[in-house]
């Protein structure tokens, strides 16, 4: 047990029981008592007004965390391009080098992918730590995991960031369990903690309807996976110089036990979500798969690419690849129309960030009203056609309206 | 062929809401329920059991007591073993942490050619605990499997990507992950739910039975620590409703729209 | 007594729920427009044994218990009574008179199959001139020696035309009114049984209702159940296990349309607020999960008297004029608040209110129900 209530300070006011987002806490004889549901979130150490409740200190074995300096950061390349997600780390990890004044390392692993190398430069990196070899062309856990623990150990950072993509979240548990260091999934916001050079990796939990700020205290490199499309990118600046450290690996064919045999490229909807300027949104309240021809329809006319609710897509109305939300994508375009949606949590998790959000749902009490910009309460089937036919005759319709205030 | 399949039971987080006025979790009356993702992978393992001969499917766990219910629901599913890690001291466990209990529950089940887990599990959504294990076995991994062939002494899977799929090969023993897409999980079947809870087929083992490194498990033994966790603020927005008949409200929305140039 | 469920029927509950809103809520409106019979649904009961729940393992059945198996119909019929009285009638009056009065070589042969799901079974009582005066019975089964010989119609017979295993009632003798009744297996192929008209119905569409013709059918000595004589007895216990059933679907075309109305009133907008804040409105919604409440405590008790091996004819029919009643005032009082919409198949409450109707007709007019219920306290 790590949060311990002292039970002479307690004054049974109940506030933790009301906080504890696991229920763990009951109220037994006028005494707050921590049952086993207890993640040691340390909710209830914050809300005690009496600080009758506190954290156990632990007891951690771990690394000489002096030994370890500079930030890295893995720059994901697919088919000798750079993901965004790469220069979305260069700009975090930038951020973070230099409140604690180290070097920022890209990590980068392909085949006859200098060019890249430079880009990573101008994009704010010091150094590029950049290993050829032929059998890193295409990812594999193997190799990947191999080179990247090597170099871990031989150069030692204090923190490395991955992109939480498909491949990033396959790597980077490998490596953190060959290294033995902790690492947070998924992060949506870093923070650095001078005092102790701490990473503050903080990152939704409970389909998002609880955020959790989590450390690595005692082990090194400090590791996260960072979401895409949260972070903002890195400028660009062609008079940026830097060094790369270009090397050739030991690798063998050998090393490789799982062996991609083919690279598919498409096969599914191509939605690039995370980039849209505006998403139009489907929901449940489209009432069939047919709906999202009329979402298709306002999409297209909008320049916008096409969202959907978890419900939508559960339904198998739509691709799962166009889900918006906590178990979706997080975006924030400048314009989320949101159509149908009724705005449960998880959905308003992937999206409220939007610059502008527009509500159309026939329930004037749907909680997507309440991160909305515009509401329209009403029969989308109506509405949106409406939207269409005004699209078309814009500028017209714009002194009309102007006209009437 | 023996098939092990890790399953986490979890509260299901599209039934979690948000008190509006005290801003906590509102957990009362929310199932637990096994998590999607392990469900595809016990589905998928059930699959080749119906396909081959002699394939064993075994499941395992961590959790509470209460956690057995998942088992019986996996036995009642098909599943014809269930081993239910349950101890304090795996308590507070980080993924690391919980991959190294795991791990050892893993071998002290004994032989196995195939782990299965699911890609993540909804409470946490971290996708690390699978290749954890894989990584502490020392055997090759394939995470977001979508479709998977059994050939011989190799596995052939989809591995999905955001753009695109990878096929990847890989000899017997393998750990793999499935996603949604692999398959659409069977229901447990009546008949099944009564023979789950005689109990006979789910052993609940401690971290000593199992032989696990004690220093590594639990929250002592996890590198990562929660620091504080928190209810993300809802942004507090100026909403303007747009009143009128559709055409008007769709005029005037993109009037709006276009003065503040966001089209 | 005992109101908690046990692991077994909650987890009953659960599977049944997601079974029933995956696999039969998306066909449920298809079903009742076209009056096809879901022969999909049964294949999917089947492989999750939720055909033959309250059996033993070891004739086919899931090794459940009675209540679980009320869980099961009430559950499929929130979403679609069809499904449930499919399973109501192969369950309650094909399977259990097997169970309960089959020779051992009958349970092999018929119940292993018909529990597993296999097979389809129905009940054939009702005739033109013998409905709710079942004991008016002119089917009749002549005995030569090897073979009964039946000759008659049965009508309005639930499954007919898709089971393969009908229970079916005759006289062996005429002279002795009701005593002269006997039981048999027959099997849908047997020479000399066909299928007449099939029913186009108000409700509970998807359901096969049709008329059974035995011609000098010919049933083999072996496929009498019980003894001869004893069918009037039979189908009259087997009715009072059957009520149970249609009480459980009449509970769950309630609580069906009673859901879609609770979600209806939130969101529907008159006057400028929802439907759930007019109070004249919240007071049908109370009376309603009151009635809802009062007929699911009736079917559990005597779904658990049936379990417990107590007299539980009564409770049946208690239970069953109760639910049904109770099915039919909740959906109409559901279609009333969703006004002009719930009148429309854009929302299921009207399939539901006409679905509702048929539970206070078959097995037993509610006029039945109440004549069990004084014969019981009068006797």
């Amino acid at each position: 047990m790590a949060v311990i209530v002292n039970e002479e300070k307690c004054i049974g006011c109940g506030a933790c029981v009301d906080r504890c987002p696991f229920d763990a806490i009951e109220m037994i004889n006028g005494k707050a008592v921590i049952g086993e549901a207890c993640r040691i979130c340390g909710a209830c150490i914050k809300v005690c007004p009496v600080e009758a409740i506190y954290k156990e200190e632990e007891k951690k074995k771990g690394v000489n965390i002096d030994d370890y300096k500079g930030v890295w950061v893995f720059a994901e390349q697919r088919e000798g391009n750079l993901l965004n997600i790469a220069l979305e780390l260069l700009g975090e990890g930038r951020k973070i080098a230099d409140a604690l004044g180290v070097e920022l390392s890209a990590v980068l692993l392909g085949n006859k992918v200098d060019n890249l190398a430079d880009k990573l430069i101008k994009y704010g990196a010091d150094k590029v730590i950049y290993a050829e070899h032929e059998l890193l062309g295409v990812y594999t856990t193997d190799a990947y995991a191999k080179v990247i623990c090597e170099l871990i150990n031989e150069r030692k950072p204090e923190i490395l960031l991955i992109g939480a993509t498909n491949i990033g979240r396959d790597l980077g548990p490998r490596i953190s369990a060959r290294i033995h260091t902790g690492l947070t999934a998924d992060c949506t916001k870093l923070d650095v903690d001078l005092e102790n050079r701490r990473l503050m990796q903080t990152r939704p939990a409970f389909g998002g309807n609880l955020m959790a700020t989590i450390i690595t205290p005692n082990h090194r490199p400090q590791m996260a996976t960072v979401r895409p499309g949260v972070m903002e990118k890195a400028e660009y600046d062609e008079s940026r110089k830097g060094i790369v450290d270009k090397f050739v690996p030991e690798l063998t064919e050998s090393d490789i036990k799982a062996k991609v045999v083919e690279t598919v490229k498409g096969g599914k909807a191509e939605v690039k979500l995370e980039e849209a300027k505006i998403i139009v949104s489907g929901g449940r309240g489209l009432g069939n798969k047919e709906g999202f021809k009329l979402i298709e329809e306002l999409a297209k006319k909008l320049g916008a690419v096409v969202g959907a609710s978890r419900a939508t897509v559960d339904a198998g109305w739509i691709d799962h690849a166009h889900q918006v939300g906590q178990t979706g994508k997080t975006v924030r375009p400048d314009l989320y129309i949101a159509c149908g949606i009724s705005g449960a949590i998880q959905h308003l998790a992937g999206m409220k960030e939007s610059k502008c959000i527009v509500a159309i749902n026939k329930d004037k009490d749907a909680p997507i009203f309440q991160v909305a910009d515009y509401g329209i309460v009403g029969d989308l089937y109506e509405i949106i056609p409406e939207i269409i036919k005004a699209l078309d005759s814009g500028d017209e319709l714009l002194e009309v309206a102007s006209a009437e205030e | 062929m023996n098939i092990i399949v890790c399953i986490k039971q979890v509260p299901d987080t599209n039934e979690v809401k948000i008190d509006p006025v005290k801003g906590t979790l509102i957990r009362e009356g929310v199932p637990s329920i096994i998590n999607p993702d392990d469900r595809n992978a016990l589905e998928e393992a059930l699959r080749i059991k119906d396909q081959f001969e002699d394939v064993k499917v075994t499941v395992v766990s961590m959790g509470p007591p209460q956690a057995q219910v998942a088992l019986v629901e996996a036995i009642a599913m098909g599943a014809d073993e269930a081993y239910l890690l349950s101890d304090r001291a795996v308590a507070g466990s980080d993924t690391l942490a919980t991959s190294t209990a795991l791990t050892a529950t893993i071998k002290y089940i004994g032989d196995f050619d195939i782990i299965f887990c699911g890609r993540q599990a909804i409470d946490g959504d971290t996708a690390q605990v699978g290749p954890q294990i894989a990584e502490h076995l020392g055997i090759p991994q394939i995470t977001y499997v979508e479709n998977l062939k059994i050939e011989g002494n190799k596995v052939i899977a989809r591995r999905s990507l955001e753009d695109g799929y990878f096929v990847i090969e890989s000899e017997m023993p393998v750990l793999l992950t499935a996603i949604k897409e692999l398959n659409e999980p069977r229901y447990p079947s009546i008949k099944g739910i009564y023979e789950g809870f005689k109990g006979d087929k789910i052993k609940v083992v401690s971290a000593k039975d199992v032989n696990a490194d004690m220093d590594n498990i639990g929250l002592d033994g996890s590198p990562t620590n929660v620091l504080r966790s928190f209810t993300p603020p809802v942004k507090v927005k100026n909403l303007e409703m747009i009143e009128g008949t559709p055409k008007e409200k769709a005029t005037k929305l993109i009037a709006r729209l276009k003065q503040e140039n966001i089209i | 007594m005992n109101f908690n469920l046990t692991k077994e029927q909650e987890m009953v509950r659960t599977v049944m729920r997601q079974f029933a809103e995956n696999e039969v809520k998306p066909i449920a409106a298809e079903i009742d427009e076209t009056g096809r019979f879901p022969v999909e649904n049964v294949k999917k009961l089947a492989r999750y044994n939720m055909l033959g729940i309250p059996f033993p393992v070891e004739y086919g059945g899931a090794g459940g218990d009675d209540l679980a198996y009320v869980i099961a119909v009430e559950e499929l019929s929130k979403v679609c009574a069809t499904t449930g009285v499919i399973v109501s009638a192969h369950t309650s009056l094909a399977c259990w008179p097997i169970y309960k009065y089959g020779t051992e070589e009958q349970k092999q042969k018929y119940l292993v199959p018909l529990a597993k799901g296999e097979k389809l079974g129905a009940f054939g009582l009702t005739e033109p001139n013998a409905g709710t005066d079942a004991a008016g019975q002119q089917t009749t089964a002549v005995f030569d020696g090897d073979n009964y010989i039946l000759n008659g119609t049965k009508i309005f017979i639930t499954n007919g035309g898709q089971a393969d295993v009908y229970i079916v009632f005759a006289m062996t003798d005429k002279s002795k009114g009701n005593k002269g009744i006997s039981a048999f297996i027959v099997e849908k192929d047997f020479p000399g049984f066909s299928i007449g008209k099939i029913e186009d119905k108000m409700g509970i569409r998807g359901s096969a209702t049709a008329e059974l013709i035995f011609r000098d059918c010919v049933v083999p000595k072996e496929n009498l159940l019980g003894e001869e004589g004893k069918g009037f007895k039979i189908a009259m216990s087997t009715l009072d296990g059957g009520r149970i059933g249609i009480a459980a679907q009449a509970l769950g075309i309630a609580e069906g349309a009673f859901e879609e109305t609770v979600k209806y009133v939130k969101e529907r907008q008159q006057f400028g607020r929802p439907l759930a804040k007019f109070q004249g409105l919240q007071w049908m919604i109370a009376d309603m999960a009151t009635e809802i409440e009062a007929a699911k405590m009736l079917v559990y008790r005597a779904a658990m008297n049936k379990a417990s091996g107590l007299p539980y004819s009564k409770e049946a029919a208690m239970a069953k004029l109760f639910a049904a009643n109770t099915a039919m005032s909740v959906t109409t009082k559901c279609v009333q608040l969703h006004g002009g919409y719930g009148y429309t198949k854009d929302y299921p409450v009207e399939r539901m209110m006409r679905d509702a109707k048929i539970t206070e007709i078959y097995e037993g007019t509610s006029q039945v129900q109440q004549m069990v219920i004084a014969a019981n306290i009068l006797k």
